[in-house]
């Protein structure tokens, strides 16, 4: 048996990512280092344009860091060219948005099928894949929905299911609440948590407290610099010390 | 909290002893204020003088058992009927050590801030998986603790916008202070370096 932790399925390693150049250059972030674990749930928090965006951006490849690696499971995105990276971003990575970036013309487990489909996975068993994912989220009925026959939670469900489709273990979310109400964001985020507590590496940018309560680990970051960390104790007793009159 | 009107309405509910009120009540608060047992007596001793509770004798096994008057049923009553008072505005450490804070030299309030954040997070965090855990078992008796629950993360969430309410209007300050600071360079041509108070610092 391994003597090791989890395994490390997302690394930034003294990360910096510098926009624009001379007097003109925008530091959006500074040698960030950060894990997230498979079976981790990480909430990173900031205020708007602290960097929370562009770690994320990062972390799945969709932009290069000035300096310094980003690795996912393993992989240092540096060294692979356009087609492995977007072909990396298919299979491992997998993305929420704030507005769920559905096709509407699609049906919900054509949605949730199609990364797998542009990878070159058979259409019977990509969509087999795909209902697979909408049970993992809890809405196996809605398979052949299309997005005006369902909510805003359960799209946002569908759009969770898409990011977990086939092995996909790193589950990137960008704010996945702000278009739902607060019942309804409670859902999704429980959904979050129940993917991390099944093996998902996640991390989620948000700005709001409530959703970052979910995370196993917060990370506060200003001005693009990690500046602070907060991970839940979990022992009862301290729990009830806190609340004591 | 009322332990006076707390232990009248559970003695609504049926006659109890003193062991009994106090495990009653913390069993449905979830143990989030644990109550004293002298706390309970003497509580049930002055409820008696105020004719609000009747002391009905042993039950045998050595414990006194009480039971509520129509006067404490009416008291009870109103009890629930009227809102919680507030006191005005109810004390808060935290608010207090901030106003101090900023009005004071030398202190980092930035700093003050991040620290509180993370404690809070980290019993919002705590909170939050306390809430799962015991909405998961769905056991009937836990519903008063849920509700306690979700009263303590609203609580924690709500401090958690403050401080950072607190943040971005010294940010806004230090600004302002920049500002002026550089209007009174032009103005009279000397290199005043005095006026920032809440300075870059405090914009980590």
């Amino acid at each position: 048996m391994s003597v090791q932790g989890p395994r490390q399925v997302l690394e930034l390693a003294k990360v910096s990512r510098t926009f624009g150049r001379g007097a003109t250059a925008v530091a959006a972030l500074r040698d960030v280092d950060l894990t997230v674990s498979a079976g981790e749930f990480v909430a990173v928090m900031g205020p708007s344009g602290s960097g929370k965006s562009s770690l994320l951006s990062l972390a799945g490849g969709l932009d290069r860091p000035t300096s310094g690696g980003v690795f996912v499971e393993s992989t240092p995105l540096a060294g692979l060219g356009l087609n492995e990276l977007a072909r990396l971003r298919r299979r491992a990575v997998g993305y929420v948005f704030q507005d769920f970036n559905l096709i509407p013309t699609l049906s919900a487990a054509e949605n949730v099928a199609l990364p797998l489909e542009l990878d070159g996975v058979q259409a019977k068993k990509a969509h087999r894949q795909a209902l697979d994912a909408l049970r993992q989220v809890g809405i196996p009925e809605l398979a052949d929905r299309f997005m005006d026959e369902m909510s805003g939670g359960q799209q946002q469900r569908v759009a969770i299911a898409r990011a977990i489709v086939g092995d996909r273990r790193l589950i990137l979310a960008d704010e996945p609440t702000g278009a739902l109400d607060s019942t309804t964001g409670h859902g999704v985020m429980e959904v979050l948590r129940e993917r991390a507590d099944a093996g998902a590496a996640v991390m989620l940018v948000t700005h709001e407290a409530r959703h970052a309560a979910w995370a196993d680990r917060v990370v506060f970051i200003r001005d693009g610099r990690i500046v602070d960390e907060a991970a839940a104790m979990h022992d009862p007793a301290m729990l009830l010390a806190r609340t004591g009159l | 909290m009322s332990i006076r009107h707390s232990l009248l309405a559970l003695l609504q509910d049926q006659p109890r002893y003193g062991y009994q009120l106090r495990v009653e009540f913390e069993d449905r608060t979830g143990s989030t204020w644990p109550l004293n047992i002298g706390q309970v007596y003497t509580t049930l001793d002055r409820l008696e003088r105020d004719g609000l509770v009747s002391n009905d004798g042993g039950d045998g096994e050595g414990h006194v058992v009480y039971s509520i008057t129509a006067a404490g049923k009416a008291e009870v009553q109103g009890w629930f009927a009227s809102p919680v008072e507030r006191s005005n505005p109810p004390r808060n450490e935290l608010a207090i050590k901030l106003a101090l804070a900023v009005t004071l030299p030398g202190v980092d309030v930035a700093a003050i801030i991040q620290a509180q954040r993370v404690a809070s997070m980290r019993a919002l965090q705590d909170y939050t998986k306390s809430r799962r855990d015991t909405a998961a078992s769905q056991r009937p008796g836990d519903t008063a603790w849920l509700l306690v629950l979700d009263s303590l993360i609203f609580q924690t969430e709500a401090e958690v916008r403050w401080l950072d309410l607190c943040e971005a209007r010294m940010v806004q300050l230090s600004q302002t202070a920049g500002t002026h600071s550089a209007v009174r360079k032009t103005s009279n041509g000397v290199t005043v370096e005095e006026a920032a108070p809440l300075n870059a610092e405090t914009r980590r």
